[in-house]
């Protein structure tokens, strides 16, 4: 099996920073806010690789450091500190050392991401199809009727009715524009696919229908995904590996099913068992 | 026996440390094993003796305590379970160990047939040929055809036995972990389920299973293994953490 991404020791520290702040803050503080110089350590010494194909959960509750954490790898946010490879086909790219345009490059044409917020995700001033089509032009596509075919097959592979591809996003209900998202994400035909809280805030049956269309995707695509969620019927549902961050720190990680069955540190037990 | 095991379990213990409580839990203690390619070894004892964690450590749902679990590869390598690494283990998973569970988790959307294609599609293999498979297996269940497009979770206790089984099945892995696989099935459905595991042996399946009834052991097992409960000194031990 090929590996996609491998991440090593990052760390995200939002503030100036000083020597302490690692040693004071994490679960064993029960704190990401640093006494000594007020800066917050979102995310510190994250370590993980994924491999192709394979979907990766990292579950938390809010703070965790868990979306900081892929909002780095998507260049969304520079990190602190820390080492990500992104291999693709035999080349490999350290991504922290890319500049802006190379980093945007990537970005666009061999990542993909879902946000939780449509409106981070989505140009809510142009059509549904004008998103895709954005998207499709910044990879180098230029041709008018192959976009606008590629944005109906996209659209109507994510369950959007064509018909609509001319509306703007802001005429779509929340499970529409999450469908939006990630049939433009989906544009480049992505080998990594970031997907964070894509399903939070939607009605239960819109819920699972968008998590389905993603493992389906999956299976068709072999597209490795990162899902960030601190929901445990999503990470059941779509991982097979998954960690889980407390105070910006991987407190543990492991095969899904052994997480959610035989959770080795207190604070997963307890996410567990206060499952509904 | 002259044949080298499939999986040798050595000295494996499983304790269960529940922090909030402030207890540990024993489970499995010390128990060893071994199975071997086209034959059935039989896990009984009482409630308690830590029987399903056995099955469970092996497959990796539960992370194991202390001894050896060694798998011999399909391409002849021995590997401690206890140890591999979790892609390593994903692709014995998906390639080599199958486990039916003795409830069976399904989503209450997706048909029987696909609840039970769903192995093979993992294997690599294609959509047309998991399905037909799939079918081949539910009819070879005795699960009435009616029931293969809806979903199993309205079905009796038997009849999702018999999904299980036939997910479980259906993939021909080379080590099969059977946690009580005919317990709510009635006499000719069970007399079905004999036949395919003897035809498992056949070909060359090497089977872990779970059983209550004595005559079952008696029909199928060719090694039994009895477990005891976990000596009451274990039960003593608190968190010390």
């Amino acid at each position: 099996m090929d590996k996609v991404l491998e991440v090593a020791k990052l760390s995200k520290v939002y503030g100036q920073g000083c020597p302490s702040c690692y040693e004071l803050t994490g679960p064993q503080h029960n704190t990401n806010l640093c006494f000594r110089c007020g800066s917050i350590v979102a995310a510190h010494d994250v370590s993980f690789d994924l491999y192709k194909g394979e979907i990766l959960g990292i579950m938390g509750e809010s703070g965790s450091g868990k979306s900081t954490a892929v909002k780095c790898l998507y260049f969304d946010e520079p990190p602190t500190a820390g080492q990500a490879t992104f291999f693709d086909d035999d080349k490999r790219y350290d991504l922290f050392a890319l500049n802006a345009a190379q980093q945007r490059r990537l970005a666009n044409h061999r990542f993909g991401m879902v946000y939780q917020n449509p409106h981070l995700g989505l140009n809510f001033d142009i059509s549904a199809g004008g998103n895709i089509a954005e998207r499709l032009l910044m990879s180098d596509m230029d041709n008018y009727a192959r976009i606008r075919h590629q944005a109906t097959r996209l659209l109507s592979r994510t369950e959007v009715l064509p018909e609509r591809m001319d509306e703007l996003p802001k005429t779509f209900s929340g499970g529409m524009q999450q469908r939006v998202q990630i049939a433009k994400a989906l544009s480049t035909n992505p080998p990594l696919l970031f997907l964070d809280e894509v399903s939070t805030g939607l009605d239960l049956s819109v819920q699972a229908a968008i998590l389905d269309l993603i493992l389906e995707i999956q299976q068709e695509m072999g597209t490795a995904m990162i899902v960030v969620t601190h929901d445990l019927g999503v990470i059941r549902l779509l991982t097979g590996r998954t960690l889980v961050m407390k105070y910006g720190r991987v407190i543990e990680s492991g095969l899904t099913d052994q997480i959610l069955e035989d959770p080795q540190h207190a604070y997963t037990q307890r996410l567990v068992a206060s499952a509904l | 026996m002259s044949e080298a095991p499939v999986l040798r379990v050595e000295n494996f213990s499983k304790q269960f440390t529940l922090h909030e409580q402030g207890k540990r839990i024993p489970s499995s203690h010390n128990v060893s094993l071994s199975v071997y390619s086209g034959q059935l070894t039989a896990l009984i004892g009482p409630t308690g003796a830590g029987k399903t964690t056995v099955l469970k450590g092996i497959y990796r749902t539960y992370l194991p305590g202390s001894g050896r679990i060694l798998y011999r590869t399909q391409a002849g390598h021995e590997i401690d379970l206890a140890q591999a690494d979790e892609h390593r283990m994903l692709a014995l998973r998906r390639m080599e160990i199958g486990y039916v569970t003795q409830f069976l988790h399904a989503l209450p959307r997706q048909a029987t047939e696909d609840v039970v294609a769903q192995p093979l599609l993992h294997k690599g293999i294609s959509k047309t040929d998991a399905q037909y498979q799939a079918r081949e297996m539910l009819a070879a269940m005795n699960l009435p055809q009616r029931l293969w497009g809806i979903s199993p979770s309205t079905f009796s206790g038997g009849e999702k036995q018999r999904v299980n089984l036939a997910r479980g099945l259906v993939s021909r892995p080379r080590l099969l972990l059977l946690d009580e696989p005919t317990a709510s099935l009635d006499q000719y459905t069970m007399e079905r389920v004999i036949r395919l595991i003897e035809k498992l042996k056949t070909e060359g399946v090497a089977m872990l299973a779970i059983f209550h009834q004595k005559e079952l052991v008696d029909r199928v097992a060719n090694n039994v293994v009895t477990l005891e409960p976990p000596p009451a000194e274990e039960y003593a031990l608190e968190e010390t953490a």
